[in-house]
């Protein structure tokens, strides 16, 4: 199924959990928020998220700002 | 005397901070550079914006900031609604672990200006939520004291625009809102020099926020030196209570005849 991660589109076996798509994109465990069609979802929660077809996933960390 | 030098403390929702002044970490050419300014500036209050993770992208403004013991505060920045604002927030809290927030709505790409009406919708949301808010705001004092009303723990009007360096434009506002303020009036934005941070607390304001004055210096650890001095400088000087301005010369030696 195809799902996009920080606006880019990527290819992931069907029924993928959201703990297992956050490590498409890094394997950081702090400093790391994520939120799933604009929703938060705490970390505590990733591995019980199972994502569907077409979700849009954001993974946000602190940059130099302000 | 030298006690105000060193425990005259920032109290803001009853957390103290040794420094009155609060950096932002934008546009400084390094990590490293970064770090060096931080530490010459005193700061114990940090903001850092929230951002897309990047591929492959290594070092972290939080291991900066980790290294020297200063306090993270997440900034809503880029957000022009109070939805975008209040999601961002509600991110960094995740992120980051603290309930804290720079929150700024931004009107538009070209002043940078905060828009008044969707800050004051996005205080509320969060003040509610539980967050510690430290709102961004136009010079404003009757837009202040909403915001006060609002729950905010601070208020932090610019002086102006964000980078301009152009210093306090309407100081005679900053100073309506520091006596009307039972929050701490923190200048944010509009810093250019160290003169302009002194001024800052000269009016009465209970910290400075500044990022560009120093990040884009031509020797940023220098700088931070220098508003460092100024800040405590100012503070000082507020707290001594200058003289009043007078029209006509008043000699301050005694008169030859007496």
């Amino acid at each position: 199924m195809q799902i996009v991660i920080n606006g880019t589109p990527h290819q992931v076996p069907a029924e993928m959990s959201l703990d297992r798509a956050v490590l498409l994109i890094t394997s950081s465990a702090t400093g790391i928020a994520v939120a799933v069609n604009g929703e938060v979802v705490r970390r505590a929660s990733w591995p019980q998220v199972t994502l569907a077809p077409g979700d849009e996933i954001e993974v946000l960390t602190a940059v130099q700002g302000g | 005397m030298s006690d105000l030098l060193t425990d005259d403390p920032l109290v803001i929702a009853g957390e103290k901070f040794g420094s009155r002044l609060i950096m932002g970490t934008g546009g400084a050419p390094s990590l490293e550079v970064l770090g060096r300014a931080l530490a010459a500036s005193g700061t114990e209050l940090t903001t850092v914006a929230m951002r897309r993770v990047a591929a492959g992208s290594s070092g972290s403004v939080l291991d900066v900031l980790a290294a020297q013991h200063i306090r993270v505060l997440p900034n809503t920045a880029g957000c022009f609604t109070a939805a975008e604002a209040v999601r961002t927030a509600r991110l960094a809290s995740e992120a980051l672990g603290t309930n804290w927030v720079k929150l700024e709505v931004i009107a538009d790409e070209v002043t940078l200006l905060p828009d008044s009406v969707e800050l004051l919708d996005a205080a509320e949301q969060l003040v509610n939520d539980g967050f510690t808010v430290l709102p961004y705001t136009n010079d404003d004092p009757v837009l202040a004291r909403r915001l006060e009303q609002a729950g905010c723990a601070a208020v932090m009007p610019l002086g102006a625009p964000i980078g301009s360096g152009l210093g306090i434009r309407n100081p005679h506002n900053i100073e309506l809102m520091v006596q009307a303020s039972s929050v701490p009036v923190i200048l944010d934005a509009g810093i250019g020099t160290a003169s302009d941070a002194a001024a800052a607390m000269e009016l009465g304001c209970a910290a400075v926020l500044l990022a560009t004055a120093v990040t884009r210096a031509r020797d940023p650890e220098l700088m931070a030196t220098a508003m460092r001095s100024a800040v405590v400088a100012g503070r000082l000087a507020f707290l001594a209570g200058r003289i009043p301005r007078r029209r006509y010369a008043k000699a301050s030696s005694p008169p030859l005849d007496s």
